[in-house]
């Protein structure tokens, strides 16, 4: 512990300095300048990958099927089950055929032709770090290539093929999730495109897995196309980057591991979207409103919104990463030695910390090259004065968050020709579904009269306005989680001991570890880089033994205010959960459960924290309780059932209650 | 002692085909021309110590045949002729006095080396550089009462300072070891090692087994550390035939013999053991045994293990051996197994009884030409599944085809080379062979005329199931010969900043095609990390068969200009390549040995418990390390 932070603390000004970010280019420029058409007939002749065997769709599922993997498999259902390995086989081919794609060149070009046109009429610009395909042009004819995107909506893979189509690069083979399959024509034409998916559970089912495990690692071993799959698992309702999920992961990993191809590079895609798509969709989601199947005559509906603008989107391809120098000290390939490589192995504990880190460094460097728009940083300025704000606060706040998230080394896209005032303007235009401008005060919509008495209904209304406006801020937490943290340690813990403040510390990051993006067994690392950046903007002092902070200070303010419907939210879900009414719960009757708890504090004004109404907050509570044994689970013969520990839960809320400033001084001080 | 500077006789053996008559004759001709009349009964004699050693290729005095600072006779050599022109000399080989107009263009090409930058090695061995002996005064006493043959001539003691790895043969040129043996022994006969090795126990002194000198493991290398007086054993003057047993087909041989040697002796009574390692112009009976060596024709014959019947060894306990010459025994362990690859770590290999074979009656070269690498694994594969492969096989990759025909000498006749042409258009053009694709298996039948053919027959067929077009024997042929004139390039290389180093493994069948790709794409990835300016040379060859797997065999070579510190930087890359090997399923070697160069692999090669049952037998039978070359462990 003593080498805990040093005065002169260790962490290192090169490692945060903002690290030389790339010039973009406006993709849509030319689009709004020559024939799409044209565009969508060019010549495409992409870059491949230099030891391709050229393969058709149906020869790879061919291969697939016939691969000793696969029969290995049937082999062995047929021994367990008793039925003919043919009837298997069938049924396998029947997986391929709903899993497989059928990459065409016609597709590809209907694509780029529609695309084209959406895309203009949708957004201003689609900025592209033009480097970063350089990068990703190289590396494609080198080795195989996962391009591994970060996802919060529904356009990210169109987007990420038109690009690829757009610099002669080979459309990538997608997984997604099979919810497109109720929408025949799309799914069609996505599959064409080069989508193939996957189910979303296939859990225990191993003939579905053995398949669809073949067919990702034949890709990638013929180099027939990038593969591209989300980390994250799904879109991100919040904006906030999910906890990766690790299967996918380690299936594209495995070719490298078995020596099948040399290497295997990553490519972290990040897609930062100035205003998203289904904003308000997902804020409906979010609430617990049944989301709409996604139905072809839906997407029609939803053409409603080509009326709308959406600004800009910018796509910065991130450095490519080795599989094999990650990997390298790290895994021992013997491992691979002794058992037929055909015959799937569980992984060693070694490979699955290996494969958790990856995952987590790969969202890391997607969270790093996110670009962050000025409208998102007047979302939290607003969130923090709600209902609403005078316009000259919001601007000069806006301008003062601006400074501060530049030296927390966010990557802002914030214009350099024009004045504050006309950002900030901008931005309200761009959220004007969310935020106006009346009589020169800056409101969230959503329809809360300061003094009428609430209802369920009201509540409802004002959630979702809340939520949809906290998804804007949410694309900037992940730069400011680590001082935060740190800051409300030190307002929380017992003293300024570093000791003690680093343990409040780590309590805080393990509560929040399905909330923010952590890499594994980094704390002190976490904690070095927060107290730095504080230390940077003056902060705090670290002394020998001590980290004093200067708690009137706006940063420390502004910083708790940021987290604290984070803190509060999980404190009422504890309350929630210590109640004497709950006790054996399943996940259903948890959530309706915690979201009639939630309203009733709500509509009889007990707490302001509408964000507790967000499943996604409720949802990782509950999953980061069980990990942390303070909610038992248990599998029943109809599902799972939970049990929390009141006692545990409530030494939770306990420490997460002391000592946080109240609102009211918060706001005072802002 | 006569030293007769014969052809390598045993290497002109390679005519095309014939039949047995034929080959019986030239045989006789070419033994009747260089050898020394037969050896009398005497030299079977059963107590040979009072006999003269035999005849040997090799004189006591290496340096007045081979090459103090290079791979070899010193009469055979690549040169840079005045015309600018790669030549072979000498009469030794086939190869000898030819020029090959292609080869210093190969080499310019494939490594961008120049005629202009040529390296500065030493003229000579100089003497003043040599670390002064360790005198062991007690046991010198005790030696020269014995009569056994002895020296502390600073040549006799470099030439046996070191085997022919890259960074020795590098040391050499550039400068000198830091330890040599300090003395070099001439034991006679088994009971004269007895005698050795009583005396170096008396008087605490490191013995090392010198055999042929050809280790490729940094296995003779001297502990720098070793501060006692340290001893070569030379075993080439225990170098008779013993007995033959033509009932049993086996013979008695003294382990000192050399390959050729022992192959024409043996000749001359119409047997051979078919122990054929590209090496065997200059390894010993001994040497094979202390390394698990393995042969060319394999296939037919087996390896070392497979062809020793007996072995007796002088160990500081004693002297191990069997009872009894049987061909198989249950009795707990094989005994044998300890000796065979202890790489002199256990004592003195003295005796051996081998397996011999009648010579066979005919023997016919073949080739096939594969549109890629993997069709001709596929092809291998499936040869071995079968159980039919011939003498020997051999899958070159694309590099080291094109790299034979850089070896091509020019040729008189410009029919040939029309013949040639219309080869190479035939290849390319009208089967869609790419030439930067295609790769050549040569093969080697032996046996009776009738089944060679027909072996041909079935393995041709094969081939052709894989796209395999049969290239004629005349490339095959030209392939074998190679071989042994291949190991004598790596010194002209030298000349001009060239180093390079072959290395081997074993690896089942499923991951020989991962393993040469990842191997030589590590090679080229850590050259370009550490700074080699040009692409190097990195090929490989599958070099024999078995039923689960196949041996694989890696040719690494680079320019060097602009490195400071070559040797470490060479050195870096093999681990790394290693280590890639490993990582694919390869073994740590399948005949090279461990060595010093290997050691670091070995306890995870083998596992801890291994590590430990070699290290307790070790402690038995060499309690206080006498023979301290410290390989394996
Ligand atoms: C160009 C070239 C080609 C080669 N080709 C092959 C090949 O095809 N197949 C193959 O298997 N190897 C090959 N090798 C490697 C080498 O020839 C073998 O390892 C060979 O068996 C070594 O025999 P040697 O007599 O030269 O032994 P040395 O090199 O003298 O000694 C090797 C090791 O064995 C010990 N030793 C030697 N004699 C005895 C003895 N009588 N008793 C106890 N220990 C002893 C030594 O102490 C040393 O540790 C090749 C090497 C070269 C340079």
């Amino acid at each position: 512990m003593a080498a805990l932070v040093s005065s002169n603390s260790g962490y290192s000004q090169k490692e945060l300095s903002c690290k030389k970010k790339d010039e973009f280019e406006d993709i849509l420029e030319e689009r709004r300048q020559s024939s799409d058409i044209q565009y969508a007939m060019k010549c495409y002749t992409p870059a491949i990958y230099k030891g391709l065997s050229p393969c058709k769709p149906g020869t790879l599922k061919t291969a697939v099927l016939k691969s000793e993997q696969v029969q290995y498999v049937i082999k062995q259902l047929s021994k367990e089950t008793g039925e003919s390995p043919d009837i298997i086989q069938e049924e396998a081919m029947e997986i391929l055929e709903e899993m497989g794609h059928s990459l065409r060149l016609g597709a590809i070009r209907f694509f780029a032709f529609t695309l084209s046109k959406a895309f203009k009429k949708l957004f201003q610009r689609v900025c592209v770090n033009e480097e970063g395909i350089q990068r990703l042009t190289q590396v494609i004819q080198e080795h195989p290539v996962v391009l591994l995107p970060s996802h919060r909506s529904y356009t990210d893979f169109l987007l990420l093929s038109y690009i690829m189509f757009t610099y002669d690069l080979p459309v990538p083979v997608i997984a997604s999730g099979t919810d497109f399959l109720g929408m025949k024509m799309v799914s069609g034409l996505l599959r064409m495109s080069g989508a193939f998916f996957m189910r979303r559970t296939f859990h225990g089912n191993k003939l579905y897995w053995a398949v669809f495990a073949e067919y990702v690692k034949t890709i990638i071993r013929k180099g027939y196309a990038p593969v591209e799959f989300f980390v994250e698992g799904t879109r991100s309702r919040t904006s906030k980057t999910l906890t990766p999920k690790f299967g996918l992961l380690s299936i594209v990993m495995d070719p490298f591991f078995k020596g099948e191809v040399f290497d295997t590079y990553c490519v972290p895609v990040s897609i930062s979207y100035e205003r998203i798509l289904e904003e308000s969709l997902y804020a409906y989601e979010l609430l617990g409103v049944p989301k709409p199947k996604e139905s072809t005559s839906g997407l029609l509906k939803a053409r409603r919104i080509l009326s709308e603008n959406f600004g800009s989107i910018h796509v910065y391809f991130g450095q490519p990463v080795s599989v094999r120098t990650l990997a390298s000290g790290r895994i021992n390939r013997f491992q691979y030695n002794l058992v037929p490589r055909h015959i799937s192995q569980r992984p060693s504990k070694d490979l699955q910390a290996f494969v958790r880190d990856v995952a987590y460094r790969i969202e890391l460097i997607q969270i790093e090259n996110m670009v962050l728009s000025p409208g998102a940083l007047v979302a939290t300025i607003l969130l923090q004065n709600l209902p609403g704000m005078d316009y000259d606060v919001l601007v000069e706040k806006t301008l003062w968050l601006r400074d501060l998230t530049r030296s927390f080394g966010g990557f802002l896209d914030w214009p350099g020709n024009l004045s504050a005032s006309k950002v900030v303007r901008s931005s309200l235009t761009l959220h004007s579904n969310l935020m106006s401008l009346v009589d020169g005060r800056v409101v969230l919509l959503g329809g809360r009269k300061e003094e009428s008495r609430l209802t369920e209904e009201l509540v409802f209304q004002w959630a979702l306005s809340v939520l949809m406006c906290t998804s804007y801020r949410n694309q900037v937490v992940n730069v400011f989680v680590r001082p935060a943290l740190v800051a409300i340690s030190s307002q929380m813990a017992q003293s300024s001991r570093k000791e003690d403040i680093y343990h409040t510390f780590i309590f805080l990051r393990d509560i929040f570890s399905n909330e923010f993006i952590f890499l594994p067994g980094s704390a002190l690392k976490d904690f070095e880089e927060g107290c730095f950046l504080l230390t940077k903007c003056e902060v705090i002092q670290i002394t020998p033994h001590e980290i004093v902070t200067d708690r009137e200070n706006a940063v420390v303010s502004f910083l708790a205010a940021m987290f604290k419907p984070f803190v509060e939210s999980y404190q009422i879900i504890c309350k929630y959960l210590s109640n004497d009414t709950t006790q054996v719960f399943t996940e259903k009757q948890f959530s309706s459960g915690v979201q009639n708890f939630v309203s009733q504090l709500l509509v009889t004004g007990a707490t302001q924290c509408y964000e507790a109404l967000s499943r996604d907050m409720q949802n990782n509570a509950l999953s980061i309780f069980v990990q942390l044994g303070v909610v038992t689970k248990k599998q029943v013969a109809n599902g799972l059932t939970f049990c929390a520990n009141k006692e545990a839960v409530n030494k939770i809320a306990a420490k997460l209650g002391s000592k946080i400033p109240s609102e009211k001084v918060l706001m005072s001080r802002l | 002692m006569t030293f007769h500077p014969g052809p390598s006789n045993y290497l002109h053996r390679s005519m095309a085909s014939g039949t047995s008559s034929q080959l019986a004759q030239r045989r006789l001709k070419i033994i009747s021309g260089h050898v020394q009349p037969p050896q009398a009964r005497e030299a079977l004699s059963l107590h040979p110590c009072s006999a003269p050693a035999a005849s040997s290729s090799i004189p006591k005095r290496r340096q007045e045949v081979l090459k103090w600072n290079g791979w070899g006779y010193n009469d055979s050599k690549f040169i840079i002729n005045k015309k600018g022109q790669a030549e072979f000399t000498g009469k030794r080989y086939k190869l000898g006095g030819m020029v090959l107009p292609a080869l210093r263009e190969w080499m310019e090409k494939t490594f961008g080396a120049s005629l202009e930058h040529r390296t500065t090695s030493r003229v000579s061995l100089n003497v003043n550089d040599v670390p002064p002996a360790i005198i062991n005064e007690g046991f010198l006493y005790d030696l020269k009462a014995t009569g056994i043959s002895y020296s502390f001539d600073t040549e006799d003691r470099v030439f046996r300072a070191h085997g022919h790895c890259l960074n020795e043969i590098f040391t050499l040129r550039e400068g000198l070891f830091n330890r040599i043996p300090d003395l070099v022994v001439w034991p006679n006969c088994h009971d004269d090692t007895l005698k050795i090795v009583e005396l170096a126990c008396k008087h605490n002194v490191c013995i090392i087994p010198f055999g042929g000198g050809t280790s490729v493991c940094n296995a003779l290398e001297c502990p720098e550390d070793e501060k006692r007086a340290i001893v070569s054993l030379d075993t080439s003057q225990m170098n008779r035939i013993l007995w033959l047993d033509e009932k049993n087909l086996t013979a008695h041989v003294e382990a000192g013999i050399i390959g050729q040697d022992l192959e024409r002796q043996l000749g001359e009574s119409g047997y051979c053991t078919g122990h054929e390692p590209d090496s065997m112009e200059f390894s010993t009976v001994g040497g094979w045994v202390a390394t698990r060596a393995s042969g060319m024709k394999k296939n037919i014959y087996g390896n070392i293990e497979d062809l020793v019947v007996h072995i007796k060894m002088v160990t500081p306990t004693g002297v191990i051996e069997k009872s009894c010459q049987s061909p198989r025994m249950s009795t707990g362990p094989d005994i044998h197994h300890f000796i065979l690859g202890s790489e002199g770590t256990l004592g003195v290999v003295t005796e051996v009884t081998i397996k011999i074979r009648p010579v066979p009656e005919y023997q016919k070269y073949g080739s096939v030409v594969f549109p890629n690498f993997e069709q001709g694994v596929a092809c291998l594969r499936e040869i071995a599944r079968q159980r039919c492969a011939p003498a020997s096989i051999r899958l070159m990759d694309n590099a080291q085809f094109q790299f034979g025909h850089a070896l091509k000498p020019q040729v008189s006749s410009i029919f040939t080379s029309f013949l040639d042409g219309l080869k190479k258009f035939y290849i390319t053009k009208f089967k869609g062979f790419d030439a930067n694709q295609l790769c050549v298996t040569t093969l080697l039948f032996e046996g009776d005329r009738e089944k060679v053919l027909q072996h041909e027959k079935q393995v041709y067929d094969i081939a052709a199931k894989f796209g395999g077009l049969a290239a004629g024997e005349d490339n095959g042929q030209r392939g074998y010969m190679l071989t042994f004139v291949i190991a004598y390039l790596r010194d002209l290389g030298m000349e001009y900043y060239l180093i390079g180093e072959s290395f081997e493994t074993s690896v089942s069948w499923d991951r020989v095609l991962d393993l040469c790709r990842n191997v030589k794409e590590r090679i080229a990835r850590e050259c370009k990390e550490k700074g080699v300016q040009f692409p190097p040379f990195s090929t490989c060859r599958v070099t024999q068969t078995y039923d689960t797997g196949a041996c694989v065999y890696f040719y690494f070579a680079f320019n060097y200009r602009g490195l400071s510190d070559p040797i470490h930087v060479y050195e870096q890359i093999e681990v790394a390549a290693r280590e890639e090997i490993l990582a694919n399923g390869g073994s740590l070697s399948h005949h090279h040995g461990v060595g010093k160069l290997r050691k670091q692999w070995l306890r995870e090669s083998i596992s801890d418990v291994g590590i430990g049952m070699l290290k307790s037998v070790k402690n038995y039978v060499d309690p206080n390390n006498i023979f301290g070359n410290r390989n394996l462990l």
